[in-house]
């Protein structure tokens, strides 16, 4: 098997380690190539995103405009907060200096003046790890003013996120970066047009940035090679859930599942039956047992049967898992995280969480499961960014793929539910008209304190 | 830089530490999220006082500051305990028993989600998926250290060493 970003060499996080096995030898070579030719070898690599989209990563380069009128940008994305994907921190752990000359190479390659690591706030111990390889790197002279003796100038910084999904979108990352409300923006125009401070930009993925010394170094056609041909190279697998050695494992593209589940991790806990797999990390539509059987790990496989790789964070469920509750925590998950800006997202989460509760209590309806594919279908495509798409996908994959066993949990008999319409809103208490100037710190505290009162009372949030 | 800014809530050192934030980015607004982090880490919670203040620092309306303290999950806006525990309850972590683990430190402290305890001394909270997911069930404390793959058991020597802790200071 072919390693490329989590190599077996002791203590390879440090830069002297590193160096010592040939690092920072491919930014060398880079800085002795022009531009065109960087690019150009990165497109013959076929290397995709491994954000989630797979756009290949050579032709998203070539979008960036030429020449230097204006400064431009390279955002590196370490967000990665969809669940079950738990791969960039391995990265930052254990090989932040491929990264970072990844980046390094990319920045050379667009043009780029400086360039920002987005990492989530939640990763305090591999914020610290990577601002310590960055100084590290700044130390060295392999960052800054006329790196290695050329004329090529760039800097890195890192930047701390403080909790937000949402922020693994590529136009809310730089409305984040910019100091703002982390809302995505509608597109076009494209980052690459106007992107962060209305500059040029381009945003990667950290593991998308960590391949690219490997290819500079072995040629694109080596790197093309690897895995499955469309889908080429290695990807970071993290592998969750029942299986009996969950972590995240290097592999080939194109692995069949079985293997990753059985060979590498182990086997599922316990010596049960699977029962279902999400592939991608919670967004990607699961596969069922039967599909698992012959699937194989790479987005051109997991698309012609309407799913996707995603982040290739799997998560594996036996046979004794309760799908219902799984996909109403997974729903939870984006009613909370959805930023509030498109309505069909703000509401339609909201609303699908509130019909698969009841549904679970018991209570549910015969026409709730269609209900929840209309819902579902009625938010995916109707928003601003993917996150729609992201919320609606599990609900509607699920319920197509498993819907004798959640109608298992809806009473044949009719039931009648107390209807309770009940707008949250400040303007609903008292303490809104006495709103002053003199007083408004504590009037806002309490009221802020009365909404989440609110919020957190589940049996309000949940009726109707 | 800061000359005209009467009551002071950092120190030169801190103050410093500010204008290196603000020298990252071309923007001086760029800066308030790093600026909020500091407020946090030295006062525990961003209080409206110290949004007005980041404010002025950065020449932000305070408006402004509300509304990217208000965005992020991670930014305080009450006082929490002296431990805050978050705990994943997210699809892998309740797969391998977080939901459980939740409820049973919810119990043991007597406190519902985002509460304190009366001593002041606790506090939990059921987050999103932290990226531990091969290493479930977890919790992070004061949005630090991560505990991973934790039991029951453990999680008692966990709560009894913070309380010790707690104690002694």
């Amino acid at each position: 098997m072919t390693k490329i970003i989590l190599k077996d060499i002791p203590d390879y996080h440090k830069i002297d380690v590193y160096v010592q096995n040939g690092g920072y030898q491919s930014l060398k070579k880079a800085l002795g190539m022009t531009t065109d030719q960087v690019i150009d070898e990165v497109k013959k690599s076929n290397l995709r995103g491994r954000g989630g989209a797979c756009f290949p990563t050579g032709l998203k380069w070539s979008f960036m405009p030429k020449g230097n009128d204006k400064p431009k940008y390279l955002c590196c994305n370490g967000d990665e907060s969809e669940p079950g994907s738990f791969k960039d921190r391995e990265i930052f752990e254990k090989n932040p200096h491929q990264f970072i000359e990844g980046t390094l190479i990319a920045c050379y390659a667009m043009g780029c003046k400086a360039a920002y690591v987005y990492i989530r706030g939640e990763y305090w111990k591999w914020v610290e790890m990577m601002e310590v390889a960055v100084a590290d790197a700044y130390k060295k002279g392999y960052i800054g003013k006329n790196i290695l003796g050329t004329d090529f100038s760039v800097d890195i910084y890192v930047h701390k996120g403080a909790g937000a999904y949402i922020c693994g979108e590529e136009s809310s990352l730089m409305n984040s970066l910019e100091g703002k409300r982390a809302y995505p923006r509608v597109k076009p125009p494209f980052p690459a047009a106007v992107g962060v401070w209305g500059y040029p930009t381009t945003i990667n993925n950290i593991e998308t940035l960590a391949n690219v010394p490997d290819i500079i170094k072995n040629g694109g056609e080596w790197f093309s090679k690897i895995g499955e041909p469309k889908h080429p190279g290695t990807l970071l697998f993290g592998v969750s859930g029942h299986v009996n050695k969950p972590g995240v494992y290097e592999l080939e593209t194109g692995i069949p599942l079985m293997d990753v589940i059985n060979k590498v991790c182990g086997g599922v806990k316990d010596g049960k039956q699977i029962k279902m797999v999400i592939p991608g990390g919670s967004s990607m539509p699961p596969l069922t047992r039967e599909e698992c059987l012959t699937m194989k790990m790479d987005n051109e496989s997991l698309k012609a049967i309407g799913s996707a790789i995603g982040t290739a964070g799997v998560i594996v469920m036996d046979e004794d898992t309760d799908i219902l509750k799984v996909l109403k925590r997974i729903t939870k998950f984006y009613y909370h995280e959805s930023c509030g800006q498109c309505t069909p997202c703000r509401e339609g989460c909201g609303w699908m969480l509130r019909v698969l509760d009841r549904i679970d209590r018991g209570e549910g309806r015969q026409e709730d499961l269609d209900l929840l594919i209309s819902v579902a279908e009625n938010i995916e495509g109707n928003t601003i960014c993917a996150l729609g798409d992201a919320a609606a996908w599990p609900v509607k994959w699920t319920i197509r793929k498993f819907r004798d066993e959640i109608a298992k949990k809806i009473p044949a008999h009719k039931i009648t539910l107390p209807v309770l319409n009940k707008v949250h809103g400040v303007r609903d208490y008292e303490g809104y008209s006495t709103l002053k100037r003199d007083n408004e710190n504590e009037v806002v505290e309490s009221l802020m304190g009365k909404v989440q009162e609110e919020l957190n009372d589940e049996s309000v949030r949940y009726s109707g | 830089m800061f000359e005209n800014i009467s009551n002071h809530l950092f120190n030169q050192e801190e103050l410093k530490q500010v204008e290196y934030h603000i020298s990252k980015y071309p923007k001086k607004m760029s800066a308030v999220m790093p600026v909020l982090w500091m407020i946090q880490e030295k006062f525990g919670w961003i209080s409206i006082d110290s949004m007005k203040y980041v404010g002025e620092l950065l020449e932000l309306p305070y408006e402004h500051v509300l509304g990217v303290a208000t965005f992020y999950t991670m930014y305080f806006k009450k006082p929490v305990g002296k431990y805050h525990l978050q705990i994943c309850t997210n699809v892998s972590c309740m797969l391998c028993g977080g939901d459980k683990l939740f409820k049973y430190v919810s119990d043991k402290l007597g406190i519902k989600n985002k509460e304190v305890t009366s001593d002041g001394i606790f506090s939990i909270e059921e987050v999103e998926c932290l990226g531990s997911c091969g290493t479930a069930p977890m919790l992070q404390v004061n949005n630090k250290e991560y505990y991973e793959n934790l039991t029951l058991p453990q999680v008692d020597e966990l709560l009894d060493r913070f309380r010790a802790e707690a104690s002694k200071n």
